[in-house]
């Protein structure tokens, strides 16, 4: 019983969260640029916003269009139950299969992917080509980055690896960890379309990725792809933040640990959030044909971490 | 053989980060093109090997392992990284403008040579396994990784960069599968390649004199005339 009151609570601390991480990182870096930045809420004020005007649908879309919104927050929704982010023994903890979990994340971005196309506009296409493009060269960096960490665990289960973890805090500093979590963190920027992948805050038509695709989004569909971007961000951030550091999590029941693990969570989320915000501020787009070379140096450092975790260990 | 029984867990944790920034730095050598970063993590690979020879130093409580990674740190973490640079405003581009196989896919062969350098070390660790010995590949494959940057990249400065991750290596793979390095061997060696690197130095500096590039697929071009 207490397993699952954990899991609604992992859902709605990141529901909720999502939107002010955002929220954060924009103002983070509206200040390091100079601007004032419309406050940390302003997020959740676009949200209800965005909620409360009618829904509208492009002429000539079908049923992938207004499908794939709701698709995509409800694996996001699936994915931040399942994953152990307050607790390691969620009761939906065999679904949190490694696997499992990055497949469930994709299977949001293709949906997505897929609307782009089925606008049948041209920024519609170009945006859902190039998502696809990464994320058939991010999906593989995600599996082997935690597949490094599941090997000297015998199992891919994400709460058994972090369960070890925090059994022996040593294991941190092995290179396996180091190297793993320096391709993760790639894959995550690449994912979440961050800046040297992709500019979250312009619409130029020459370089949007994310934003080409949900150009035709409107009303309460937009504010779903926008909440369930935001919660993506949340999920992965807090994915590293627990495999590669796990500490505050919650192994017993009752309210003070599970608070400790609110709060450390959100900790870590905002640490992570904010100095991908403060490296944003130094650094350009990359220009779209560059992508692919990063994105095969993180998987190349993925591939050494599981070779490092069969020689190393 | 070396004495792995008295290792402890907090040096072969040290141990293997040092081997895993080792490793980390021939793979960012392939990643970057701009040449005066590509010098830096150069010394940055310096000084994991020097942390390498340190923790051995410490573990078998041995005065001249701990002198060798003094000298190992001051050779190759300042000293050829100095002389490397001083070379560099005069060897034109400062960039790796166009290798003969793109970034992506050296990574990709970066890749495969780790494998194949696991492999290849199956035999050796199988002699002696030991937890410093399971190491040993992460020196071949930065040999591996020197051969290939000394192979596919075309300006003076990567190529010597590849020569001396070669070096790297070896000496890596010297200190992991051996007890102790003689002093008078490493110091030979590293003399030979401090010689090795002056000498291309000057190499450099005639090229550029001669060519006002140091791409060194000029050098095909030359007759005898």
């Amino acid at each position: 019983m207490t397993g699952v009151l954990v899991a609604a609570l992992q859902v709605v601390v990141v529901a909720g969260g999502s939107p002010l991480l955002v929220g954060a990182m924009r103002q983070v870096r509206a200040r390091l640029e100079g601007r004032a930045g419309p406050g940390v809420a302003q997020p959740w004020r676009d949200l209800r916003k965005l909620l409360r005007k009618e829904p509208l649908t492009p002429r000539g879309t079908t049923e992938v269009f207004r499908l794939a919104p709701v698709l995509l927050m409800a694996t996001t929704l699936v994915v931040a139950a399942v994953v152990p982010f307050l607790t390691n023994a969620t009761p939906l903890g065999p679904v949190a299969d490694l696997f499992a979990v990055v497949a469930l994340l994709s299977l949001g971005a293709v949906a997505l992917a897929l609307a782009g196309i089925d606008t049948g506009t041209a920024f519609g296409g170009m945006g859902a080509s190039r998502e696809v493009t990464i994320i058939a060269l991010v999906e593989p960096t995600l599996l082997v980055a935690i597949f490094a960490l599941s090997v000297r665990v015998g199992s891919t289960n994400l709460g058994d690896i972090v369960t070890s973890t925090l059994h022996d805090p040593a294991l941190v500093i092995s290179p396996v960890s180091l190297l793993a979590a320096l391709a993760f963190a790639v894959a995550i920027i690449a994912e979440t379309g961050r800046l040297p992948v992709d500019n979250p805050a312009t619409h130029l038509e020459l370089t949007m990725v994310h934003e080409a695709m949900v150009l035709e989004y409107a009303g309460p569909d937009l504010a779903l792809v926008e909440w369930a971007s935001a919660m993506r961000l949340a999920v992965f951030l807090g994915l590293l933040a627990n495999l590669f550091a796990p500490w505050g999590i919650a192994s017993l029941a009752g309210p003070l640990p599970v608070a400790v693990a609110v709060a450390a969570l959100a900790g870590k989320v905002a640490v992570l959030g904010l100095a991908l915000a403060v490296g944003e501020v130094f650094m350009a787009k990359l220009r779209l044909f560059r992508v692919p070379e990063l994105l095969a140096g993180s998987f190349l450092l993925a591939l050494l971490a599981v070779a490092a975790s069969y020689f190393l260990a | 053989m070396t004495d792995t029984a008295a290792l402890s867990s907090l040096s072969v944790q040290l141990l293997y980060l040092s081997c895993g920034a080792f490793l980390l730095a021939a793979v960012v050598v392939l990643w970057r093109r701009q040449l005066a970063a590509i010098v830096r993590v150069f010394a940055l690979q310096g000084v994991a090997l020097a942390g390498i020879v340190a923790v051995l130093a410490v573990e078998q409580r041995s005065l001249e392992l701990a002198l060798l990674a003094v000298g190992v740190l001051a050779l190759r973490a300042i000293g050829l990284p100095w002389l490397v640079r001083r070379a560099m405003p005069a060897a034109g581009p400062a960039r790796e403008t166009s290798p003969l196989v793109n970034v992506a896919a050296s990574l990709l062969a970066a890749a495969v040579l780790t494998l194949l350098a696991y492999a290849v070390a199956q035999p050796l660790i199988t002699l002696s396994p030991s937890p410093v010995t399971r190491a040993v590949p992460v020196g071949l494959t930065v040999v591996l990784v020197g051969f290939f940057v000394l192979i596919t990249r075309r300006r003076a400065v990567s190529q010597v960069i590849g020569f001396l991750l070669i070096d790297n290596g070896i000496t890596a793979a010297a200190f992991l599968t051996t007890a102790e390095v003689p002093l008078i061997v490493e110091l030979g060696v590293s003399l030979d390649v401090l010689f090795a690197v002056l000498v291309l130095q000057v190499l450099t500096t005639r090229m550029q004199a001669a060519f006002g590039d140091t791409d060194l697929d000029d050098l095909t071009e030359l007759r005898d005339t």
